[in-house]
């Protein structure tokens, strides 16, 4: 698969600040590429710079074959942007904002049939202002692909939206990855990235860390299973010797079993075994968050 | 090329709809003029009086006159806060990133000033014409010339301040300022014979003084007033080269 965007030794500071340090990767066409990090790593500052709204101080950049410095017009053209940043006119109607939106290219997708995906049919004539939170970061989502764009860049895009309407996000931006738009997506979840996306580069103080597929990296990065289930009973030791496990520890009545291999199974059988049956036993296994921790040697939101 | 033109009127559209749900804009370009022609028209009428209004009658002179103050509150209020205020929260960036050309976004503006003005200048002449019976224009063509180089004036100097001033409370704050200055010293409020000296010098350097001129001559049958149109001119060209070194996306 010939990559579409290229990144290499991508630098940007603001004075003394370090937003971006040294920032190489490669996204091919038709995947969902995530940035994941915590706020203030350099993701969406990365991107921007991928979207020729910022200049950077040294590195190169290709999007399309095209250079952001140079050809930014005939880029944004062909790009989609869901800026962090952003706003219509209080006044402005959403459809007006979409027909607009939709003028400036040349093979702009219908935005009716947009309205309709994105849930907003019923919000046609509303004003920007009126538009609940949820309402707004959808509305930008479809302005972002109005333009029927190559490659599309969603830079928080989930926030401010419940549950549900995330689970309907991730729906629809499979199927734009599926028609062939390739995805850039920046976020600071752990479950979106490990849902959306098919190559997660975790980004921590300016840096990529790693990247890789989310369950190439939990293979990689991540070993513990964990088996946690709760008992009155007080003298555990013998878990220990149960093949596999590597670290017992409890709070108050629960306990939370680390290791490696068939845990689970090996665990319940030693339990039943010594007459505890614990309605609650479950097993869990590692995830991106495992991962974002042992990498950086912090949790996102620190 | 055919679709950035479909683009510009396309959004030209959507500012002119824009535009009327501003109630704050709509009463500094469009209603204000008109109260200052019925406050004026109701004390002075249109009887000429030699020491006042150039020597001719008031309605003769405000006419023309609240053509000038209709563009000049479009470059001094409904211009530059409209720019300041996408500026500030983000609209503009929106649209660099949807690659709209600061030509489209700057040639709505331009578009959509030239509506209002002439929309603006319909309403103040015919209520104007109905209420208190003005002499028509004697040199419709120069008046017309006159309109389209003032209102090209105003928009480059709204430009300008929208261009430099950065927030939609400073671009207020200014735009009221100048807004009242030109209005009373520049030639739309009380006849220049009256002012002291010091308020005449005052109006003599604000653009609106050298529109209003540069307008009342055609209308009142007086030699086109070159000294007007080429300082109108000048200050066009030195607003839009500012506003081109000054404006920032956001």
């Amino acid at each position: 698969m010939p990559s579409i965007i290229s990144v290499k030794n991508l630098r940007k500071t603001y004075g003394k600040t370090v937003a971006v340090d040294d920032i190489s990767f490669e996204v091919t066409k038709g995947e969902i590429f995530g940035l994941l990090g915590p706020n203030g790593a350099g993701k969406t500052t990365t991107v921007e710079c991928l979207q020729s709204l910022r200049n950077y101080d040294s590195g190169d950049i290709r999007v399309l074959g095209l250079n952001p410095c140079h050809e930014a017009q005939s880029l944004r053209r062909r790009i989609g942007s869901q800026l962090q940043e952003s706003a219509l006119p209080d006044r402005i109607k959403v459809w007006e904002a979409l027909d607009i939106f939709a003028s400036v290219a040349p093979k702009a997708l219908d935005w009716r049939v947009l309205l309709e995906q994105w849930g907003l049919a019923d919000k046609r004539k509303a004003s920007f202002a009126s538009l609940s939170g949820g309402q707004k970061q959808r509305l930008f989502i479809a302005l972002s692909l109005v333009n029927n764009p190559e490659v599309v860049f969603l830079d928080e895009m989930t926030t401010g939206l419940d549950p549900a309407a995330r689970r309907v996000a991730w729906d629809l931006i499979r199927s734009v990855r599926d028609t062939g738009t390739t995805v850039v997506l920046v976020t600071h979840f752990m479950d979106e990235a490990e849902n959306l996306c098919d190559r997660v580069a975790i980004v921590d103080k300016g840096k990529i860390i790693v990247s890789d597929t989310p369950l190439g990296l939990i293979a990689k990065h991540t070993s513990a299973v964990r088996v946690i289930f709760s008992t009155d009973k007080t003298d555990l030791a013998w878990l220990k010797k149960v093949p596999g496990v590597k670290k017992v520890s409890s709070r108050g009545t629960r306990y939370e079993v680390e290791g490696s291999g068939p845990l689970l199974a090996l665990v319940a059988a030693a339990l039943v075994e010594h007459g505890i049956v614990p309605p609650d036993l479950c097993s869990e296994q590692p995830t991106l968050e495992d991962v974002f921790l042992k990498v950086t040697g912090h949790s996102v939101t620190e | 090329m055919m679709h950035n033109i479909r683009t510009l009127f396309k959004l030209t559209w959507v500012e002119i709809k824009l535009f009327t749900r501003e109630p704050i804009t709509v009463i500094f370009t469009l209603a204000l003029p008109i109260i200052f022609l019925f406050v004026m028209g109701g004390v002075f009428g249109n009887t000429p009086n030699p020491d006042v209004y150039r020597g001719v009658g008031a309605m003769n002179y405000y006419m023309p006159s609240y053509f000038g103050l209709i563009m000049m509150a479009i470059g001094t209020v409904a211009l530059p806060v409209h720019l300041a205020g996408y500026r500030e929260r983000g609209v503009l960036r929106r649209l660099r990133a949807s690659s709209f050309s600061v030509w489209t976004v700057l040639g709505s503006q331009m578009l959509v000033s030239f509506v209002i003005a002439i929309v603006g200048c319909i309403l103040v002449t015919i209520l104007g014409f109905v209420v208190y019976h003005p002499d028509v224009p004697v040199y419709i063509g120069q008046l017309l010339a006159a309109f389209i180089l003032g209102g090209v004036c105003f928009t480059s100097f709204g430009f300008f301040l929208g261009a430099v001033l950065p927030s939609t409370r400073s671009a207020q704050g200014m735009g009221m300022l100048l807004f009242f200055v030109m209005m009373i010293l520049g030639g739309a409020g009380p006849p220049p014979e009256v002012m002291s000296r010091v308020m005449q010098v005052i109006g003599e350097i604000t653009p609106l003084h050298w529109v209003i001129y540069m307008l009342q001559n055609p209308w009142l049958g007086f030699e086109w007033h070159t000294n007007a149109s080429l300082i109108t001119a000048g200050i066009t060209v030195v607003s839009a080269g500012l506003a081109a070194r000054f404006f920032r996306w956001e």
